[in-house]
C-alpha cells in the first residue's frame, strides 16, 4: 500500500511542484500569474468549445502515451511513436480517400488501416532488436525522419498532384461527429476519445489479464530469466513493439479522420509522440495513470493558447511548466526522498 | 502510519480542490466584465494568427503584425481585446483553436498568415458567419473571408535581375522553403529575371523543405558558397536566417570575399552586418520584399470602412506597392548600372508590357524581350 501511494503521490506532487516554479518564473519575469492561470484553466475549460477543443487534444494524447507505456513494460523504450503517429495518419487518409464504402466498413477499415501502418513501422525496429541486438532508440529515431519525408514524398506525389495537401476524406471515412459539434459549439472534438478509451481498456486486459501480457511484463523485468523460464523473448519483443506502434498508428488516425480530416505536407513533427513520451512518464505507465496525465497535458496545451490574449502571458511558459513536471517526474528519487523524512517525522 | 499517509494525500487533494475552484469563480466574473466592455464602445478591432513562425521570424509573420500594429496605432486603439492582437500557434493543429478563438472574442477582422490556414480558415468562415476573415497567400471562397495573394515573382525578377548583375562566377543559388506554389512563384520569377539578364548563368535550386530550420539553410547555403556560387536568395522564412548566418561567417573569415545573399518578404537589410576591424560590413544585396504589412494596412482600412471585400480575392503586385525590391547595398560595385536596370525592368512589369512567369513550367516559354 505504501509504495502504491507513493506511485501516486509523486506524480501528483511533480505535478504541484512545475505549477509552483512555473508561477515563480512568472512573476519574477514581471507577468501576472493569478491572471495567466485563470486565463489557463478557462482556455481549456471556460466554455463549451474549449472543452471540446480539450478533449480533442487529449484524445491522440492518450493513444500516443499508450503506445510508449506499453513498449516501456516489456522493456523497450519506443522513441518512434512520433513516426508511427505519421504514417498511422497517412494511412487512414489514403483508405479515407480512396475508396467510398459505407460507413460502417469504411470507418472501421481506415482506423484499422493506421493501426497497421504504425505497427508495421514499430515492426521494423522491432525486428532488428530481436533478430540483431540493433538499439530500438536509435532505429526509431531515424524512423521518425524517414516516415516524415516519405509519407511527404506520397502526399505530394500519390495522393495529389504536387499540392502540399490531400483531399478530404470522405463522409464515410469520418470520425467527426455533428453531435459533438453542435454541444461544443463547433469546436473539432470527435469520436476518437471512445477509441483512446477502448485502447486504455485493451491495454489493461492485455498486461493484466492475459498469459501474454504476463510473458511481456516478464521480459520488461528480466529478460534472461523469462528466457531460462521457457518464454520467447524475441518474439515478445517484436509483438510488444508491434502492438505499441498500432496504438501510435491510431493516435494518428485521430488527427487524420477526427482532427484534421486530411494529410498535409509536414515541415515538421507533429510533437504528439514526443509528448506521449511525457505522459506515458507521468502516468507511470499505467493505463489509468496515462488518461490522468494525457488529460492534465491535453487541457495545459489547449489553455495555454488563450494566455496570450486574455492575460498577456506568453504560451511558451505552458511549456516550461510541462518540462518542469516531466523534470520532477524524472528527478522522483528525490521526491521519494522527501515523503520518506515526512512519513518518519510523522511517526515520531 | 498508512492513515497519516492517506491524510496527507487528502488534505493535499483538497487544497487542489480549492485551489482550482477558487480559478472556477474569479473566471466567470472576468468573463462577465469582458463582455460588458465589450459592449459599451466597440472601436474597430483587428487581430492575426500566425503559423508555427511568430512573429519574430523576421520574414512573414512579422511583416503582417507590423502592418497590424502600424493599423492600431493609426486608429487609437491598443493592443489587446478590443483593439488588436496576435495569437502564435505552435503546431497545425492549433489554426483552428487560435481562429475560433479571435472570432469569439468579437475582433471584427481576422488575419491568418499563410497557405496552411486555408483549410482552417474555410471550415471556421462557414461557421461563424458574422465574423469577418482574411487569408494571406491562400483561397478561400467564402463570403466572409477576403484572400489575398501576391505577384511574389514580380518582386523576385527584380531580384533575379540584380543578382544577375553582380555575380562574377555566373553561378547563383537559390534556397527555398516548402515546395508550395507561393515559393514556386519566388523561383519561377527569379530564374526569369537572372535569365532576362543573362541565359548563360547557372542557377541552382535548392528546397529545405521547412521554414522554420535555419541549421538546414546553414548546410544548404555552405555548400552552395563553397561550389562557387556567389549569390543566394532565400525564400524560405526562418529557414533563410542560415543562410545570413553562413554569409556572415565567411565574409568574416575572408573580408576580401565576394559573396552576397538576398533576403526576402521584408527587407532583411539587418540580418547582414557584418564588423570587420571595426567598420561594418553588410553581406545582404538586397530583399524581395513583399509588402505583407501594406496589403493588411490596406484590408483592414476597407473593412474599417464598411468596404470589406468579401469572398473576393485581391493581388498585389509591383503596381499596387505590394512587391517590391528593397534598396541596394552600397558594397556593391556597379551599384548604379544594377539600379538603372532594375528601374528599367520595374517600368516594363508596371506598364503589362511584360508578364512574369509564376510557375516553372511556364518558365519554359517564357522570353524577355
Amino acid at each position: 500500500m505504501s509504495s502504491r501511494l507513493q506511485n501516486i503521490l509523486v506524480p501528483v506532487i511533480a505535478v504541484l511542484l512545475g505549477v509552483l516554479v512555473g508561477t515563480i518564473i512568472m512573476i519574477i519575469t514581471g507577468y501576472d500569474a493569478v491572471a495567466g492561470f485563470i486565463a489557463l484553466w478557462q482556455g481549456a475549460f471556460g466554455d463549451s468549445y474549449f472543452f471540446g477543443e480539450t478533449i480533442r487534444q487529449i484524445t491522440p494524447y492518450i493513444l500516443a502515451g499508450l503506445a510508449v507505456a506499453f513498449a516501456f513494460r516489456t522493456g523497450l523504450f519506443n522513441i518512434g511513436v512520433e513516426g508511427q503517429l505519421i504514417v498511422g495518419w497517412l494511412a487512414a487518409v489514403w483508405v479515407g480517400v480512396a475508396f467510398e464504402l459505407p460507413k460502417i466498413i469504411h470507418l472501421p477499415l481506415a482506423v484499422l488501416a493506421a493501426a497497421a501502418a504504425g505497427a508495421l513501422w514499430a515492426f521494423i525496429p522491432g525486428f532488428l532488436k530481436a533478430k540483431y541486438r540493433v538499439h530500438e532508440v536509435i532505429v526509431t529515431i531515424m524512423l521518425n525522419y524517414t516516415a516524415l519525408h516519405i509519407t511527404n514524398y506520397i502526399i505530394r506525389t500519390v495522393l495529389s498532384e504536387k499540392s502540399d495537401r490531400t483531399e478530404s476524406i470522405a463522409e464515410s471515412a469520418s470520425l467527426r461527429s455533428p453531435f459533438f459539434e453542435s454541444l461544443t459549439d463547433y469546436s473539432r472534438m470527435h469520436w476518437g476519445i471512445l477509441i483512446a478509451i477502448i485502447c486504455v481498456i485493451i491495454m489493461w486486459f492485455i498486461l493484466e489479464k492475459t498469459t501474454r501480457g504476463f510473458e511481456l511484463k516478464a521480459v520488461g523485468f528480466n529478460q534472461h530469466a523469462s528466457d531460462y523460464a521457457g518464454m520467447n523473448v524475441k518474439r515478445n519483443i517484436i509483438l510488444s513493439m508491434v502492438i505499441s506502434g498500432a496504438f501510435a498508428g491510431l493516435a494518428g488516425a485521430m488527427e487524420g479522420l477526427g482532427t484534421f480530416g486530411y494529410a498535409a505536407v509536414k515541415g515538421g513533427f507533429t510533437g504528439v509522440g514526443f509528448d506521449g513520451i511525457a505522459v506515458a512518464l507521468l502516468g507511470a505507465n499505467s493505463p489509468i495513470g496515462i488518461v490522468l496525465a494525457a488529460i492534465l497535458f491535453g487541457s495545459l496545451k489547449v489553455g495555454a493558447l488563450n494566455m496570450p490574449l486574455q492575460a498577456g502571458v506568453p504560451n511558451e511558459l505552458v511549456d516550461i511548466i510541462i518540462a518542469l513536471i516531466v523534470f520532477f517526474v524524472a528527478a522522483s528519487y528525490m521526491i521519494r526522498l522527501i515523503i520518506k523524512r515526512f512519513g518518519k517525522k510523522g511517526e515520531k | 502510519m498508512k492513515k497519516r499517509k492517506f491524510g496527507f494525500a487528502l488534505s493535499l487533494a483538497l487544497a487542489a480542490g480549492t485551489i482550482l475552484g477558487a480559478c472556477g469563480t474569479s473566471n466567470d466574473e472576468g468573463q462577465g466584465s469582458d463582455k460588458e466592455g465589450n459592449k459599451e464602445e466597440k472601436p474597430f478591432s483587428v487581430a492575426m494568427v500566425t503559423d508555427v513562425g511568430g512573429v519574430d521570424d523576421k520574414s512573414f509573420n512579422q511583416s503582417a503584425w507590423e502592418g497590424i500594429e502600424a493599423f492600431g496605432k493609426e486608429n487609437g486603439l491598443e493592443k489587446g481585446k478590443g483593439g488588436y492582437d496576435y495569437l502564435q500557434s505552435q503546431s497545425d493543429a492549433d489554426y483552428s483553436t487560435n481562429l475560433n478563438n479571435l472570432a469569439r472574442q468579437d475582433f471584427d477582422l481576422v488575419f491568418g498568415v499563410g497557405f496552411l490556414m486555408e483549410g482552417a480558415i474555410g471550415e471556421i468562415a462557414a461557421q461563424q458567419k458574422e465574423n469577418q476573415f482574411a487569408i494571406i497567400d491562400g483561397v478561400v471562397e467564402e463570403d466572409n473571408v477576403a484572400s489575398i495573394l501576391f505577384k511574389e515573382q514580380e518582386a523576385a525578377f527584380l531580384a533575379g535581375v540584380a543578382a544577375a548583375q553582380a555575380t562574377k562566377t555566373d553561378k547563383i543559388g537559390f534556397i527555398g522553403g516548402m515546395e508550395i506554389p507561393v515559393i514556386e512563384r519566388f523561383e519561377a520569377g527569379f530564374l526569369a529575371g537572372v535569365q532576362a539578364v543573362n541565359p548563360d548563368i547557372k542557377v541552382e535550386s535548392n528546397y529545405s523543405g521547412a521554414f522554420d530550420k535555419a541549421e538546414l539553410g546553414q548546410s544548404i547555403a555552405s555548400k552552395m558558397y563553397s561550389s562557387g556560387i556567389d549569390v543566394i536568395f532565400h525564400a524560405a522564412g526562418g529557414t533563410g536566417n542560415g543562410l545570413f548566418k553562413e554569409a556572415r561567417d565567411l565574409k568574416k573569415k575572408d573580408p576580401s570575399r565576394e559573396l552576397w545573399a538576398i533576403g526576402v518578404d521584408s527587407d532583411q537589410t539587418a540580418e547582414g552586418i557584418v564588423n570587420i576591424d571595426g567598420t561594418d560590413h553588410n553581406v545582404i544585396m538586397t530583399s524581395a520584399m513583399k509588402r505583407v504589412d501594406n496589403a493588411v494596412i490596406d484590408l483592414s482600412t476597407k473593412a474599417k470602412d464598411g468596404n470589406f471585400p468579401g469572398g473576393e480575392t485581391i493581388v498585389y503586385g509591383l503596381a499596387e506597392d505590394g512587391v517590391g525590391l528593397a534598396p541596394l547595398n552600397e558594397e556593391l560595385e556597379n551599384k548604379a548600372d544594377i539600379e538603372s536596370a532594375v528601374a528599367d525592368w520595374t517600368d516594363k512589369i508596371k506598364n503589362g508590357d511584360l508578364t512574369i512567369p509564376e510557375t516553372t513550367e511556364e518558365l519554359k516559354t517564357f522570353k524577355a524581350e
